[in-house]
């Protein structure tokens, strides 16, 4: 790897921008640099699914000609443009295959791009291609893809975190500066714990739905994934905004947020601590690092409360009936008619219902098919109400939670998930070991509000990195990248540096910029 | 509440258009008893008063501007179809002919 790539690898989407607007270097060297990295590392990593080499060359040479030729159009163009981004392969992209994970969707190509996409194409950020995740994004380590899992790039046995373990790994081993991931219950923040990486779940609706694949439509939000808090900010302002075509779109403006990464201060704002997210559960070396932090935020002027959500309890068992339900549902449509896969019945009478038995059976894999007869279960005559009924009455619970817990503090701190990075196949075998990753994660999906998971740290016993999550009300994600940056510097200080300048070096010849020649 | 059993899981594997094995239905049964006991918990966390959430946050009376939006060729929408035949989709027999 020469020395201007592996110093280009390494540098934030936001220090990216200042060098290509001052025209240090060209948005065609920065992807390039991004592109051979790939190469170099993600045999190891497997974070891509699909490498877009060609048209990311091409969007970055745009950029570069625009630039060279001045004038209006040079200054018209956005700040980020010729900053590459993965993006994870739930989001529908015209001129790349789209899998979701699934054998089902092998090969598929959508005939329109996402909304968030469209806003990438207008920013003329790169796409350097689609990242792995859990099947139709279910599931906490990415073991659940068809296509293989993706590694964890601190440790190459141990999963990344899922479903977007892809997008995570790719930002966590350089790949990209930024990706984009979607959270349904903590499918960008428990990836981004587990990887030392920065990843946030905007305010639902404050970021287009449209042509995400949907897997729980009243959970599911699309969001920023990268290594710096401002960075995720600087995304956020280029995806979110109200859309059309997203009837659960919001019209409000979230146009504060770099600002408020850029500014942070939490001097005299009151931090709460989440009274049963934290303790019993959670590992060691996971709630001393959050202490950690909660020191920090202490001594740099936060008041820290603690604060109880005791509907909390039925969270997780709430969510594993909603989520299901809206799966079950939304899953209907692959029906080998309209896309993907068409498998026929090996012997019997050749009918559409036959086929489509035939073609679910071969497409999804054990997890997908668990959710949909859980979800199959839970909406069924005489057990709706005890089921999906009684989840729907926890969400309005969990949000009295949350009101009354935010009428206490301005923010909400926990670690984001209760344990490090697990062995590739640990929980495998073992769905609600599994689904307990998530246990910190789900309350903010269930109630629309936004969480940031950054670095917090190396766990003593392992080695491996800890998350904190920071929440806020629905609408102030603001809020958090401002509490997020000003604790992601208080770290970085007594690290010396990024977290991830600690992981070990993969590829052939990298180094950390400003390291060792 | 009642523990799901392999019956169950075959009747809703048919329900949702799965095929299953017998090896998959024995599987499947015992992890979702185990799943069902887990969460059945939530059918006694809240009071008849407590009102449902469908929807994080609410929104009324979503309308968006009254013009044509993003349109599909035929060409487009049969693009990934599996077969098709004069601009639709062509499936094989809807009703079981025997």
């Amino acid at each position: 790897m020469t020395e201007l790539n592996n110093s280009l690898i390494h540098q934030s989407a936001a220090a990216l921008s200042a060098k290509l607007i001052a025209r240090e270097v060209s948005a065609v060297e920065v992807t390039q640099a991004h592109l051979d990295r790939i190469a170099d590392v993600d045999g190891q990593v497997n974070a891509f699914l699909h490498v877009n080499a060609e048209e990311a060359l091409a969007v970055a040479s745009d950029v570069d000609a625009i630039r060279a030729a001045g004038g209006e159009a040079a200054a018209g163009l956005h700040d980020l443009a010729g900053v590459p981004i993965a993006v994870k392969d739930l989001i529908v992209t015209v001129g790349q295959p789209t899998t979701a994970g699934s054998k089902i969707l092998e090969g598929w190509h959508s005939p329109y791009d996402a909304t968030v996409i469209r806003k990438l194409r207008a920013a003329k950020m790169p796409i350097l291609g689609k990242t792995n995740l859990d099947e139709f994004a279910m599931g906490s380590s990415t073991e659940h893809s068809a296509y293989g899992p993706t590694r964890n790039p601190w440790d190459l046995d141990r999963i990344p975190g899922g479903s977007g373990g892809g997008s995570a790994a790719a930002v966590a081993a350089f790949e990209a500066p930024l990706a984009l991931g979607t959270d349904t219950g903590g499918s960008i923040r428990q990836p981004g714990a587990v990887t030392g990486t920065v990843g946030m779940k905007p305010t639902y609706g404050a970021v287009s739905r449209y042509g995400a694949i949907a897997m729980a439509s009243s959970l599911d939000q699309i969001g920023p994934v990268s290594r710096t808090v401002l960075d995720s900010a600087l995304l956020q302002e280029v995806v979110g905004g109200h859309d059309p075509y997203d009837s659960t779109s919001l019209s409000d403006p979230f146009d504060n947020l770099v600002t408020a990464a850029r500014t942070g201060n939490v001097a005299g704002m009151k931090i709460g601590i989440i009274k049963e997210l934290h303790g019993e559960g959670y590992q060691a070396g996971v709630e001393n690092r959050f202490n950690e932090s909660l020191e920090l935020l202490r001594e740099a002027g936060a008041e820290i409360v603690e604060v109880s959500c005791p509907n909390f309890q039925y969270a997780l068992g709430a969510y594993y009936l909603i989520m299901p339900s809206e799966v079950s549902s939304n899953l209907a449509k692959f029906d080998g008619v309209r896309y993907g896969l068409r498998v026929l019945p090996k012997d019997g009478p050749m009918t559409i219902e036959r086929v489509m038995g035939a073609t679910r059976a071969a497409g999804f894999g054990d997890e997908v098919k668990r959710r949909i007869i859980l979800g199959t279960y839970a909406l069924s005559a005489g057990y709706y109400d005890a089921y999906y009924g009684s989840a729907q009455k926890v969400r309005t619970l969990i949000q009295r939670d949350f009101d009354a817990a935010f009428a206490q503090a301005d923010v909400l701190i926990s670690p984001t998930s209760p344990t490090t990075a697990f062995k590739l196949g640990e929980k495998l075998d073992d769905p609600l070991a599994m689904y307990l990753n998530d246990v910190a994660t789900i309350p903010a999906n269930m109630a629309g509000i936004p969480g940031l998971s950054l670095p917090g740290g190396l766990a003593d016993e392992d080695g491996l990195p800890v998350g904190i999550q920071l929440l806020a009300p629905a609408r102030q994600d603001a809020r958090v990248y401002r509490v997020g940056s000003v604790l992601e510097s208080l770290l970085e200080e007594k690290w010396g540096g990024p977290l991830l300048a600690q992981a070990p070096v993969l590829g052939s010849s990298s180094t950390i910029a400003g390291g060792s020649k | 509440m009642a523990a799901i059993n392999r019956e169950d899981v075959a009747h809703l594997a048919r329900l949702a258009h799965i095929e299953m094995s017998a090896e998959e239905l024995d599987r499947m049964a015992g992890e979702l008893a185990v799943i069902v006991d887990a969460v059945k918990s939530v059918s006694e966390a809240a009071g008849e008063d407590v009102p449902a959430t469908s929807h994080p946050i609410p929104l009324n009376n979503v309308f968006r501007e009254d013009v044509v939006g993003h349109l599909l060729s035929a060409e487009q929408a049969l693009s990934g179809a599996p077969d098709s035949d004069d601009n639709r989709f062509k499936v094989p027999a809807i009703l079981d002919e025997d």
